[in-house]
């Protein structure tokens, strides 16, 4: 398996609406395998988006489990056709992309998540998502219409939340 | 050496017009701009900014007279080896407040130093009133030894009537 080339600021793919996935074939399939393996060889790297990729088709990867600290989580999840049904609470907190190499920012996202999707075989799916995972999938989705954290920066001063308030 | 990025610092009294100014005599000699840090601090406004291609420190100051003239600006200029994409991520950031006084950044920073932290951004301001003024002090950085040995240098500042909180950042990228 190797990796794919990732795209990367300004690529004009990076910033285009993508399309609903409607057939769950091996094409499909063999696609993931390779978006999860350029995930995995992201340095750094917590998810990916298939824009990052070339592929505009909504698709994603959403892995919390690859936090620096642990953090709730729902596993390594390929979500197909995502949508975040719900939004409550937000939170600064620090993002990078591995299509927007050597530069970090603070984005405010909402802290807690519904979201639909179905599986890579097409099973539908619902998460509720908080935290640091939240913060991942609305990044993720954000790719997906063709928005980059760039396009979300917020002050480099705004106080980030206490994840352990005493 | 003419390469070299050279690192312009300058300073003058907060007005409409100083980075305009500044950057336009630059940018008509083909210089080349990198990273910057500007702000007001107190009723000054202070830059600090990469500049490369446009001659050696002299130069630059000769360039640069007639705006430092018109602006009452300090100007200094340093050869230096400054180079890009040497990002650093933080891992850390630590608020302090507390009524101002003297020597609550050395008392901080020296407990933070012992815990090895590596401070990458710092930003602080004086808030309240004049008879009353509070310090409000935002650091970023890297626990080099974990967050814990932070909890403890930090923790003889409470006695001191600082109020020192510790987040740990982690960051989302995808």
């Amino acid at each position: 398996m190797t990796s794919l080339e990732i795209l990367t600021y300004p690529d004009e793919r990076l910033k285009t609406g993508c399309a609903p996935v409607d057939t769950f074939d091996p094409t499909l399939q063999s696609f993931i395998d390779h978006l999860i393996e350029t995930c995995a060889n992201g340095p750094g790297a917590v998810g990916i988006a298939a824009p990052q990729v070339g592929m505009l088709q909504r698709i994603c990867i959403v892995d919390a489990t690859k936090a620096r600290r642990p953090v709730d989580n729902h596993g390594h999840l390929v979500l197909i056709n995502p949508e975040i049904t719900a939004w409550d609470g937000f939170a600064v907190g620090r993002e990078g992309c591995l299509s927007v190499p050597d530069y970090t920012g603070k984005v405010i996202r909402a802290e807690r998540i519904e979201i639909k999707a179905q599986d890579r075989f097409g099973k539908p799916c619902t998460f509720t998502m908080t935290g640091f995972e939240a913060r991942i999938a609305q990044h993720e989705v954000d790719h997906l219409d063709g928005i980059l954290f760039l396009d979300r920066l917020v002050s480099r001063h705004a106080d980030l939340k206490r994840r352990n308030p005493t | 050496m003419k390469n070299n990025w050279l690192i312009l610092t300058l300073v003058g009294e907060d007005r409409p017009g100083i980075v305009s100014n500044v950057t336009r005599v630059l940018f008509a000699v083909g210089a080349e701009l990198g990273e910057a840090a500007m702000m007001r601090l107190g009723n000054q406004f202070a830059i600090m900014m990469m500049v490369r291609g446009a001659g050696s420190p002299e130069d630059v100051i000769g360039l640069l007279e007639s705006v430092r003239m018109t602006f009452d600006l300090k100007l200094h200029v340093d050869e230096t080896d400054a180079a890009l994409h040497q990002a650093r991520e933080p891992d850390v950031l630590i608020t302090v407040h507390g009524a101002d006084r003297t020597g609550i950044v050395a008392e901080v920073t020296a407990a933070l130093v012992e815990s090895g932290f590596n401070i990458l951004d710092l930003r602080s301001d004086v808030g309240g009133t004049a008879a009353s003024p509070i310090y409000i002090m935002q650091i970023e950085g890297e626990a080099r030894q974990g967050i814990h040995a932070i909890e403890v240098a930090i923790a003889a500042l409470g006695a001191q009537g600082l109020s020192v909180r510790i987040t740990p950042l982690d960051t989302v990228r995808g």
